[in-house]
């Protein structure tokens, strides 16, 4: 049980097999144990540092949040996110856990329920408004969603040339800065698009582009969906150091449990539309809560 | 008040179907023709919604530049190909045909006149149109289709940038510039080509043919005394069409959903619904126009 832990499969179908009443006990404190190992074992002064610098200040915040469109997608969801902390939203696939990051970004608007950034509501915004406020988050998406027609230069640079005043020079200079703190050989990937990039190094160059205008706020939707577990390792280091050296303030929707458990401050469990669970990862790893079991039984 | 008076006469209306025969079958066709006739008025809105904003934004900052030259190339340079070819045979065609049908009145001199007022008052327009739809406006419904289901239109978004400024409005304006471009480009070519069956088929000295070509122009009259009517009516088109098809290509690509299928749906739909815009706008341009020029 422990080695399936440590060796996460690939994306789809982490369900475990050995389903059944009978088993669930044994499932259970199985999980529960390879939860705190994993908590132990892998970079604790990370997580203690993490907890150490986020505050009391709400940066994003979502109030008695609904959304439907032909059908109710979340249903009042609440959820704040402190300065300087991690939060991460987990839930099965097709929970609306995306909507949430959509919801922040104001690429949606909610029908009811209010969201805030640093305090401020944004969903009275006009369109123009609205991409003001964007500016101060960084968003890292799923498949990165590179700009293929422009080189990975260009992408990094693309959020300095639309909103600063930065000279080419400058440019040039943050953009290999931005390279060289998501771990890239600046020298080998800046001129090379999109589509010679593994998916790995694509993710990083996601990321050094969501972070190229430092903003406060960063905000990554499924960040290790589709890796391999090694790069997996390396991005989920990567949200931390962004975290730890930058002090950013970070909202992860994943389904990827092991890697929210190991960079997450909050956890917050989006099932049937709504929030059912919103504590710390040990907190979330020893709840007798059935469907949470289940939900961290099936890795 | 409004609204409860509406869903007021709505349950009248209910009750009054439920009093008929067929009651649930007749509910069931008028809420989905109430259903489809809403969704089709939305989708126009939509769509001029779109045109609208994507020709504001022409007149403001900040403006793409390099944006607008790529897709000139784009939209123009590269279309050239198919437009000389498309042109020229055009243009022989409509002289060899004609030349049939003339020499049974013995009028054979009179091929000028017929392919010049052909191509440059329909077939220049229209076919350009035609071959830019398919071409570019495929293009344009992939790239920006691609572009939305792989989040790249939310990234944009996000990155502070608004979408119909950067992608919809360079390429409606490369479109508005190129379209009438590549269409006198296009009804040169198809008078060369007649000119080409006139001499070597017909044997029509090319002095003679061209005569005719001018001859046909100045007949269908001036507007303002200095504009030919056949060149008005020649260069409105294209310009329409340009807009056109740039702005239903953008339409149907960035409103693309499902995947890499999705995609291929709204390159074909593009090119289907701006092909048929094509001739149904050229339709009521020529008779807007004719009414209004002045001709003979």
């Amino acid at each position: 049980m422990a080695d399936r832990v440590k060796a996460p499969g690939p994306d789809h179908d982490r369900r475990s097999t050995d389903v059944g009443p009978e088993a669930d006990d044994r499932k259970s404190a199985a999980v529960r144990h390879a939860i705190r190992s994993e908590l132990a074992v892998d970079a604790p002064a990370d997580e203690a540092h993490a907890a150490k610098r986020s505050s009391e200040e709400s940066v994003v915040e979502l109030q008695h949040v609904s959304l439907a469109f032909d059908v109710p997608i979340i249903e009042d969801v609440s959820l704040v996110t402190r300065d300087g902390e991690t939060v991460a939203i987990v839930g099965e696939s097709g929970t609306g856990k995306s909507t949430i990051l959509k919801l922040v970004l104001r690429l949606l608007v909610p029908d009811r329920g209010r969201v805030l950034i640093d305090g401020e509501d944004i969903t009275p915004l006009t369109f123009e408004e609205a991409l003001a406020v964007r500016q101060k988050m960084g968003m890292v998406f799923q498949g990165a969603a590179l700009f293929d027609s422009m080189s990975v230069f260009e992408n990094v640079a693309y959020p300095l040339r639309e909103h600063t005043e930065m000279s080419d020079d400058e440019i040039e200079q943050r953009v290999r800065e931005k390279l060289q703190f998501v771990d890239l050989d600046v020298d080998r990937v800046i001129e090379q698009f999109p589509a010679e990039l593994s998916g790995g190094m694509r993710k990083r160059v996601g990321i050094a582009r969501g972070m190229a205008n430092n903003p406060r706020i960063m905000l990554y939707d499924e960040p290790t969906s589709g890796l391999d577990p090694l790069t997996t390792g390396t991005i989920v280091r990567l949200i931390m150091k962004l975290q730890r050296e930058l002090g950013v303030t970070s909202l992860v929707v994943s389904h990827d449990i092991r890697a929210v458990f190991r960079m997450a401050n909050k956890v917050a469990l989006l099932h049937d539309r709504r929030i059912s669970f919103l504590g710390t990862p040990e907190e979330m790893a020893g709840s007798e809560d059935q469907y949470i079991q289940d939900f961290l039984g099936g890795f | 008040m409004a609204v409860s008076g509406t869903s007021l006469a709505l349950s009248g209306l209910d009750r009054r179907i439920r009093h008929a025969h067929h009651d649930t079958r007749l509910t069931a066709f008028l809420t989905r023709l109430n259903d489809a006739a809403k969704s089709k008025v939305l989708t126009l809105q939509e769509y001029f919604v779109l045109a609208g904003k994507s020709l504001r934004f022409i007149f403001s900052r900040p403006f793409y530049g390099q944006d607008v030259v790529q897709q000139m190339d784009e939209i123009g340079v590269k279309s050239l190909g198919i437009v000389l070819l498309t042109g020229l045979f055009t243009g022989m065609v409509l002289a060899l045909q004609s030349s049939v049908q003339l020499k049974t009145f013995g009028a054979s001199m009179y091929i000028g006149n017929l392919v010049s007022a052909s191509m440059i008052r329909e077939l220049g327009p229209v076919l350009a149109g035609l071959m830019v739809a398919g071409r570019v406006g495929s293009g344009i419904a992939a790239q920006l289709g691609s572009m939305r289901v792989t989040e790249q239109i939310d990234a944009l978004n996000t990155l502070g940038t608004d979408p119909i400024k950067k992608l919809v409005t360079p390429r409606v304006l490369a479109a508005l510039v190129m379209l009438p471009v590549l269409t006198i480009i296009n009804d040169f070519v198809g008078i060369i080509g007649g000119n080409i069956i006139a001499t070597l088929v017909v044997g029509l000295p090319s002095a003679q043919y061209w005569r005719t070509v001018w001859v046909q122009i100045a007949n269908d009259g001036f507007a303002l005394r200095y504009f030919p009517n056949d060149f008005i009516q020649g260069l409105t088109k294209p310009i329409v069409f340009g807009a056109l098809i740039a702005v239903t290509a953008c339409y149907f690509g960035l409103g693309t959903t499902g995947g890499t299928e999705g995609v291929g749906q709204s390159t074909t739909r593009t090119v289907v619904t701006s092909s048929i815009l094509i001739l149904i706008v050229d339709y009521f341009i020529t008779q807007i126009l004719l009414s209004v020029l002045t001709y003979g």
